[in-house]
């Protein structure tokens, strides 16, 4: 495996310099690099990843794919990530195993029918594809949902979005990896970044990593979780709060289940992946952490709503679960943005779903990264909207679920 | 689950606390005075340390009191617990 994974991208030496250097070598850094060299023509870019590539979030999501987020700036972003995974495939000359089978996002109680609703409405006139379905069509568009009104928290209905599915995440990232690298992108794994290089005037003038120092004109961070530990070595605060975010999956089952099923209220989330497990995931744990490790209470609490909703679960047995460190910004939406440190811009706070952006957070942050300023798509998720109060409140679409 | 020594009531499980955040960001004095970056700072940044943090807690389930805590993000050993207004012992 590692043989193979060594020819689709070139494992760089870190030179001294770079046009830009980007911190942080999951699905987002990757995909920036790519954009950058592709839209932009910058192939002087450095992406220094501490770990293995693609070993944080990137490989421990559930791999939801969707856009049918509330307000007009999320359905913008969201919506031009989805239109590219529709043509990926080709672009990266990758199988991702993309399939848009359908995300159902269910309603439990009349709050949920109503915002619901509205989010259907919100989505279709932003061109988002959006049905409502009555607890009947969720039942022949799902079979195996329990509809019955004697659940605790019984199914009112569902959002449809049919164009909303999942891919094969690692090799997402190895196919923008493999591309990016095609086009001059130096990929440098195992090398942490543990500092910053300023000038006498206090200019950031490059990074320092566990394999030396390496000049940059621009800094990109793209590290997820890490993303406060490396904006304080600069001194600056941001709206983030670390926390551990679990997923598990079952042992390999036989076909039950060829949609994904989200549910925001009793806080479970599910698809059937391709060689037969069940992956499903859970809530954030409430506590700051960079443990990549939660509480088995969180895992308990999330099976015992996935077997009230889907009773043929109950024969499942557990196989592994697994932990990730998400980065959770107060509005649910993530900062796309210049900083106040010149040449240092950040791509953050995508917290619990920041997989299905995958290939647009790269588009859009490649263009803030080669122009220094923002495109609209990138705009509304400024810094700045925390000082004018322009928040973009997507706890009712992101909340915990994807 | 963690172990969470509340102040008042004792060790008890992690599912009968709340989580409160970050410890020690009072409400501005002279809200008037305070500028839109101010605000910002007050509402929105927060620290978000690899390593010891100063914690909120409250015990929801129990006395239901609020109460400080200094807990590793990194391991998640809680160090110590005390009331509000106390300094944590060194
Ligand atoms: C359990 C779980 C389930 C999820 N499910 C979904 C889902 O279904 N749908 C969805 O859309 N999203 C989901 N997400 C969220 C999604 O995974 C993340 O938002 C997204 O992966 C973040 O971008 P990334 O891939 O670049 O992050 P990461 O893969 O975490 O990349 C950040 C990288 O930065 C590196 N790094 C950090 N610090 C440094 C440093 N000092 N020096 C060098 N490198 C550094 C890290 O090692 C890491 O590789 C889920 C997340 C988790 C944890
Ligand atoms: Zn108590």
């Amino acid at each position: 495996m590692a043989d193979a994974r060594a020819r689709y991208w070139r494992s760089a030496e870190p030179r001294r310099s770079y046009d830009v250097v980007i911190v942080g070598g999951g699905g987002h850094g990757l995909s920036t690099a790519y954009y950058l060299a592709r839209n932009h023509g910058l192939t002087d870019v450095c992406v220094v990843e501490k770990g293995w590539l693609a070993g944080g979030n990137m490989a421990r999501n559930t791999t939801i794919i969707r856009s049918n987020y509330l307000w007009d700036e999320s359905a913008a972003i969201y919506e031009h990530s989805l239109k590219l995974w529709e043509g990926l495939e080709d672009e990266l000359g990758f199988d991702l195993q993309f399939s848009q089978r359908g995300v159902l996002n269910l309603a439990h109680h009349l709050g949920d029918v109503r915002s619901s609703l509205r989010r259907v409405n919100a989505n279709r006139l932003n061109g988002v594809d959006a049905e409502w379905l009555t607890p009947e069509e969720v039942r022949a568009f799902c079979p195996i949902v329990n509809v019955s009104p004697d659940l605790r928290y019984p199914v009112l209905g569902a959002t449809l979005q049919r164009r909303g599915g999942i891919a094969r995440h690692d090799k997402v990232a190895w196919g923008y990896a493999a591309r990016a690298s095609d086009l001059g992108v130096d990929i440098v794994e195992h090398a942490e970044v543990v500092g910053f290089l300023r000038g006498p005037d206090g200019r950031l003038e490059g990074v320092r990593t566990t394999r030396g120092d390496i000049r940059a004109g621009r800094v990109a961070l793209s590290a997820a979780g890490h993303t406060s530990v490396l904006a304080s070595m600069l001194g600056l605060r941001l709206p983030l709060q670390s926390h551990p975010l679990q997923a598990l999956v079952s042992v390999l089952l036989e076909p039950v289940l060829d949609c994904v099923v989200m549910s925001n209220a009793v806080h479970v989330y599910v698809s059937q992946a391709e060689k037969g497990e069940l992956v499903m995931g859970a809530g954030i744990d409430a506590y700051n952490s960079y443990a990549q490790r939660g509480s088995f209470h969180v895992i308990e609490r999330q099976m015992a709503a996935a077997v009230e909703l889907f009773p043929i679960f109950a024969h499942a047995k557990l196989l592994r679960t697994w932990g990730g460190i998400v980065d959770v910004c107060p509005d649910a939406s993530p900062i796309i943005s210049a900083t106040p440190i010149e040449n240092l811009f950040i791509n953050c706070g995508w917290g619990t779903g920041g997989f299905k952006a995958t290939p647009g957070a790269g588009w859009v942050f490649a263009d803030l990264v080669a122009n220094g300023r923002p495109g609209e798509l990138a705009r509304p998720f400024s810094l700045e909207r925390f000082t004018i109060g322009a928040l973009i409140d997507e706890h009712g679409a992101a909340a915990v679920a994807h | 689950m963690l172990l969470i020594r509340c102040p008042w009531c004792g060790p008890r499980d992690e599912v009968e606390f709340r989580y409160g955040g970050q410890a020690g960001i009072s409400y501005p004095s002279d809200p008037d005075a305070l500028s839109d970056e101010e605000w910002a700072d007050y509402l929105f940044m927060r620290d978000n340390p690899k390593g010891e943090f100063r914690e909120r807690w409250v015990h929801a389930h129990g006395c239901r009191r609020w109460f400080n805590a200094v807990r590793s993000t990194v391991t998640h050993e809680i160090r110590a617990t005390f009331p509000i207004g106390e300094e944590p012992p060194a």
